[in-house]
């Protein structure tokens, strides 16, 4: 019987191997990992990108950039290789791929061949993204350097060369790998839980997941439509940006806008799904108010959609419009505050372990709030006046992002590292990673508030010498936090050789979601049997 | 607990010096290692700085009640420390409280919020109007009342005069008179450009194709500096705004001198402002 269920497993080997198992996969934590893999390289690229800018702005005067576009396109490939080359395959295509089947019992995605294209449509942007570096853009240089947004007619007249329209075919590849991916997890999402797990018994990272792909599906046609406006602005004759045959720059604001500010919480909200699942393991104690943080998540969302003119304040909207975009943009800090005060609820007659995973977590908390607060000030346009396009909006998003989305990232890194790869992190190592990072990371941007109140301009290769002393201070935090990231490689491969096997739970009573029932790593199709949710 | 006495004291003079520091900030430029906004020399900007001390104040509050929230809990409820969790899940007070405190706090804020807004679109009566048109890279000046047009372009390092900010300084800049209602119009040649003044709190864009004006009334004398606001190309970093307010009679010697020197030689060519 044994010898017959062994031979029966050994003709139906299940799944390819070789390259084949790569290309072709339609395997969830497969292609997770294939993510993850890529989002490292992206944020390697990108990381280094960030480096060579602080490097330049350590000290006035123009050492590194003899030719201040060039920063100007390390600017733009920095912002836009972060944004959809490391944060949104790591959060949604990595650990959302990896752990939302897992979670919620399903044995794949709904659609897993259309996940296998998702993700390898992700290298094909990369390296057009990576080939407008080297084709002509602005006159006398070769790459994009508009900035993440592009403005027109910057971004069209200002930028002839074909570097802008690679960048723009970059953009199209990368959106539609993300609405196919939010197709597949909003299907599978409503479609594939076991039985007896109803929405509301769902892991909050599963919701974070749900609504991020909601945002995704509604946004990023937008952005399409917009990049597409410029395309056809740029070499078919169109005038949609141009004032002088009747188009208006300002359209392309509103248009990458309605897209972009949605974009910034398609960054969060996954991280913000990690923390929960982090906090409430290492606490040992369920999330407080469940309810209120799933539908936080989804008022954030919604919300989100209603906000894009925040960013244009300065851009010659009247002023009864900045008034109605200041009272919405205020609104949004209520549910992000009752999700603040929840994951410290939680903790609150929890008890805590500080692993790894969790001093992410507590430092996201802190961090994150810092950054909102001073999104809490931005968002009243009388005194954005003075900060728009300023350090102090820097600030802001690096304190939310690489401070808030980042450390999410790292956290649910060390958080399913074990049950991805089947060993254990040393934990030493870990803990160097994580003050390295925070104490570089506070460092680089903290005193970028002070430099925006003193009036230094943002995507300036060179800068009055009053900014000197702040930007020396900055560039130090940087390769602090750059130190960090090394540490960060060392002990990826550290864990690999020493092979510590990680059991199904390392961590406890608190981990009560269902990836860890599974053996760390799960067989290839995770479930033998379907899990039955009481 | 006396460290954690120790620790808010320390953050909390930290944050109080960093919004009572206008004493350490320049006059009309940013000096070193400032933590503040550049000395107001508008009414607007006067008002801009307050609500921002006051959102502030109110703002590193919040961080350091959630800093102190977070350092209790993970001193009171660490595992060696409290080993049986609780199960509680639920407060309905403290979930109703940390909703509607937020909405009162948020409340407070807005409403000099929105008077500082409108108060920044209040135009007054024009004393005098000038046009600043943004090209790549260099701003063009005009004042339409008077038949005054010129070019305001940076100074390169090699050419600066002691005294002069490097980055900052023109060959002719803006000259205005003390206490008198200026509308700025924005005008763009090429791609969007911003006109940006920070000790006047005013920051617009020139968007090609539109006419948008801001205003500002400046209550000293003295060389006021700005920078290009949005991102415009190669030298977006070297296209600054210099302005200088004198006084009435010294603004009326300026425009007698320009409006000859206009007459005299080839049209947009004007002979150097002294001081």
């Amino acid at each position: 019987m044994a010898a017959q269920t062994a031979h029966a497993e050994a003709a139906h080997d299940d799944h390819p191997h070789g390259w084949r198992r790569w290309i072709y996969s339609t395997n969830h934590k497969d292609i997770g990992t294939m993510y993850l893999v890529f989002a490292l390289v992206g944020g390697v690229i990108g990381g280094l990108l960030s480096m060579a800018m602080r490097a330049e702005l350590m000290e006035p005067g123009l050492q590194i950039f003899g030719n201040p576009e060039v920063f100007n396109v390390f600017v733009t490939a920095h912002g836009l290789i972060m944004v959809f080359f490391m944060v949104m395959p790591s959060t949604m295509g990595g650990f959302g791929n990896w752990m939302v089947p897992l979670m919620i019992g399903a044995p794949d995605m709904a659609f897993p061949r259309m996940n296998n294209i998702s993700f390898w449509l992700l290298p094909a942007a990369l390296s057009l993204l990576l080939i407008s570096l080297f084709m002509p853009g602005p006159p006398g240089t070769h790459g994009v350097g508009g900035g993440w947004t592009i403005y027109a007619p910057l971004s069209t007249k200002g930028t002839p060369g074909p570097a802008m329209d690679f960048a723009i075919l970059a953009l199209h590849l990368a959106g539609a790998s993300s609405i196919l991916g939010a197709i597949n997890f909003i299907t599978t999402i409503f479609n594939m839980r076991a039985p007896g797990m109803t929405l509301h018994k769902m892991p909050l990272f599963v919701w974070s997941v749900l609504v991020t792909a909601f945002l995704l599906l509604l946004s990023l046609p937008v952005l399409a439509g917009a990049i597409t406006m410029l395309l056809t602005d740029r070499n078919f004759g169109t005038a949609f940006f141009d004032s002088a045959h009747g188009g208006d720059p300002l359209l392309w604001q509103h248009l990458f806008w309605f897209f972009g500010h949605p974009e910034v919480y398609i960054l969060i909200l996954p991280g913000f799904g990690i923390v929960s699942q982090i906090i409430s393991t290492f606490s040992k104690k369920p999330i407080f108010g469940y309810l209120g943080m799933a539908y936080a998540m989804v008022a954030i969302g919604v919300i989100g959609f209603v906000v894009w003119a925040h960013h244009m304040y300065a851009a010659g909207i009247s002023v009864n419009t900045q008034a109605y975009f200041v009272f919405a943009t205020m609104v949004i800090a209520v549910p992000t505050g009752i999700k603040i005060f929840s994951w410290i609820a939680t903790m609150w007659g929890g008890s805590l372990n500080f692993r790894a995973p969790m001093l992410w977590a507590l430092g996201f908390i802190f961090l994150f709030t810092i950054g909102g607060v001073t999104g809490v000030v931005l968002a009243n346009a009388g005194v954005d006046r003075s900060f728009h396009d300023t350090y102090y909006v820097v600030a802001h998003f690096h304190y939310v992002l690489s401070l808030g989305a980042v450390f999410s990232i790292f956290g649910a890194w060390y958080y399913w590292f074990p049950k991805m790869s089947g060993y254990m992190y040393s934990e030493a190592t870990a803990k160097l990673h994580f003050w390295l990072m925070f104490i570089g990371a506070n460092l680089t941007f903290f005193p970028q508030h002070f430099l925006g109140l003193a009036g230094m301009p943002r995507r300036y290769a060179d800068y009055p010498d009053a900014f000197a002393g702040w930007n020396m201070v900055s560039s130090i935090g940087s390769y602090i936090a750059f130190a960090g990231f090394l540490v960060f490689l060392f002990g990826i491969a550290q864990a690999f050789a020493r092979k510590v096997h990680a059991p199904a739970n390392p961590w406890g009573v608190g981990a009560t979601t269902l990836e860890w029932t599974l053996p760390s790593p799960p067989p290839f199709h995770s479930y033998e049997t379907l899990p039955r949710i009481k | 607990m006396a460290i954690l006495n120790r620790l808010l004291i320390c953050v909390s003079s930290a944050a109080l010096l960093a919004v009572c520091g206008p004493a350490l900030a320049g006059d009309g430029q940013p000096s070193p290692w400032q933590m503040t906004f550049q000395k107001a020399a508008t009414p607007i900007m006067e008002q801009i700085t307050s609500f921002h001390t006051f959102v502030t104040v109110i703002i590193v509050f919040v961080a350091l009640f959630v800093l102190g929230l977070l350092i209790y809990v993970m001193t009171r409820f660490n595992e060696n420390r409290h080993p049986q969790p609780s199960r509680t899940t639920h407060n309905t007070v403290l979930e109703i409280a940390w909703t509607i405190i937020p909405v009162l706090i948020l409340v407070a804020i807005a409403i000099p919020s929105f008077r500082l807004l409108f108060a920044q679109y209040d135009f007054p009566k024009a004393d005098l109007t000038i046009t600043a048109t943004g090209s790549q890279w260099y701003w063009t000046y005009e004042y339409p009342d008077h038949g005054i047009t010129f070019a305001s372009i940076i100074v390169q390092e090699a050419d600066l005069k002691p005294g002069q900010p490097r980055l900052l300084t023109v060959d002719h800049e803006v000259v205005v008179p003390v206490n008198k209602n200026v509308i700025v119009q924005l005008k763009s040649n090429d791609v969007i450009h911003d006109w940006a003044v920070p000790s006047f709190g005013i920051k617009l864009d020139a968007v090609p194709g539109r006419l948008q004006q801001t205003w500002f009334r400046a209550e000293r004398t003295g060389m006021f500096y700005g920078q290009c606001s949005e991102l415009c190309g190669r030298n977006h970093a070297f296209m600054p705004i210099a302005i200088r307010v004198v006084s009435d009679e010294d603004f009326a010697a300026w425009l007698d001198q320009h409006k000859k020197s206009a007459a005299r030689d080839e049209p947009g060519k004007v002979a150097t402002a002294e001081k």
